[in-house]
């Protein structure tokens, strides 16, 4: 889709982490006139990712073009694609915290995000670490109204199915 | 600021035990209710203050963190920077808070998740009753601010919970950098 602000495109860069990834992304863009709106870094386990939507005045393969001497010496991944304006499905449920944590095995992330996905949940953001032997799952998930107490019960018997422990709680957000 | 009838040296010399570390089984178990004036359990008490003794930046320690799902902790806040009220070393059993008020958020660490911290809110203000150990006596304590903070965390150990569970954002939770 193009508007005034130009096609809104999404921009991915992952690989080895060094100074300067930021900055020559950014930099980049500004050259071609795309406006950095939502973006998101951090370093998984070490390697450099980062996820941001632009509108730039220019195609995804020109954006990509540009970007390209960034992944020129093979370290870097750089993927362009065009995304359509807010592209968000709320479902206009109401916000809750999820915590996992537990032992680390095979298959935690699907099992519990599974039970969420069935209840009509969706995740708006989530992130996950290991730590030695303990894995840890922080999700934030909207609920559809009627739906937390049934997800509760289904989630404790996965968590004891799992052996790990689940805890889901409404997200307070104080609105000052 | 005293507890009322409270004498840490009452208690004798403990252990210096080895603290556990999540995913322990038993940091996520509801501790049993004790009986405050047990020996056993007086023994427990004065091993949870020299283990919190040798600990460097511990301000309190329950129970399970040591391996036993019982309902009892030590919290020491003495000369922290963000303590208000402070009531010293003290060992609380069958802890229940019945008044919490002025909600906060803050940053906690755990020395049974050692490589994380975290972003918690806590009351700023809370009422807690509990026992002595030794004595049994009853008390009720009223704090605030860090010490305020450190009785929850220590309380939600002996209830089965890690700072983990409650967690105020998918990106509330820090690797550590600085190890005390």
């Amino acid at each position: 889709m193009t508007d005034v602000h130009g096609a809104e495109l999404a921009v991915t860069v992952i690989g080895p982490d060094r100074t300067g990834i930021v900055a020559d992304v950014a930099g980049a863009l500004a050259l071609l006139g795309a406006n950095l709106t939502d973006s998101t870094m951090t370093r998984l386990r070490g390697h450099f990712a980062m996820t941001l939507i632009c509108t730039a005045p220019a195609s995804a393969t020109e954006v990509e073009a540009a970007l390209l001497p960034l992944s020129a010496d093979g370290q870097l991944l750089v993927t362009v694609r065009d995304v359509g304006p807010d592209e968000s499905a709320h479902n206009g449920g109401l916000p809750y915290l999820l915590s996992v944590h537990g032992a680390d095995r095979l298959g935690i992330v699907a099992a519990v995000t599974r039970v969420v996905a069935d209840a009509g949940g969706n995740i708006t953001d989530l992130s996950t670490r290991l730590v030695g032997p303990l894995y840890l799952l922080v999700a934030e998930v909207d609920l559809p109204e009627g739906v937390p107490g049934e997800l509760a019960e289904r989630l404790a018997q996965v968590a004891d199915e799992l052996g790990i422990e689940v805890n889901l709680r409404p997200a307070g957000a104080d609105v000052l | 600021m005293n507890i009322e009838g409270w004498d840490i040296t009452a208690l004798g010399a403990g252990r210096v035990l080895p603290v556990v570390t999540a995913p322990e089984p038993v940091l996520s178990r509801v501790g049993e209710a004790v009986d405050p004036t047990d020996p056993q359990v007086v023994a427990l008490a004065a091993d949870l203050v020299a283990t919190m003794a040798v600990s460097p930046g511990c301000v309190g320690l329950a129970a399970p963190q040591v391996g036993v799902g019982m309902q009892l902790f030590a919290v020491d806040v003495t000369n922290h920077p963000k303590a208000a009220t402070v009531h010293g070393a003290f060992v609380l059993a069958n802890a229940v808070i019945v008044e919490a008020s002025r909600w906060r958020p803050g940053r906690e660490g755990c020395m049974s998740v050692p490589d994380l911290t975290g972003d918690v809110k806590r009351a700023g203000r809370i009422v807690v009753t509990g026992e002595l150990p030794g004595s049994g006596r009853k008390v009720t304590i009223t704090t605030d601010a860090f010490e305020a903070r450190a009785l929850q965390h220590e309380i939600d150990h002996c209830n089965g919970l890690l700072f983990l569970d409650k967690v105020s954002g998918a990106h509330a939770i820090y690797q550590r950098k600085v190890y005390l």
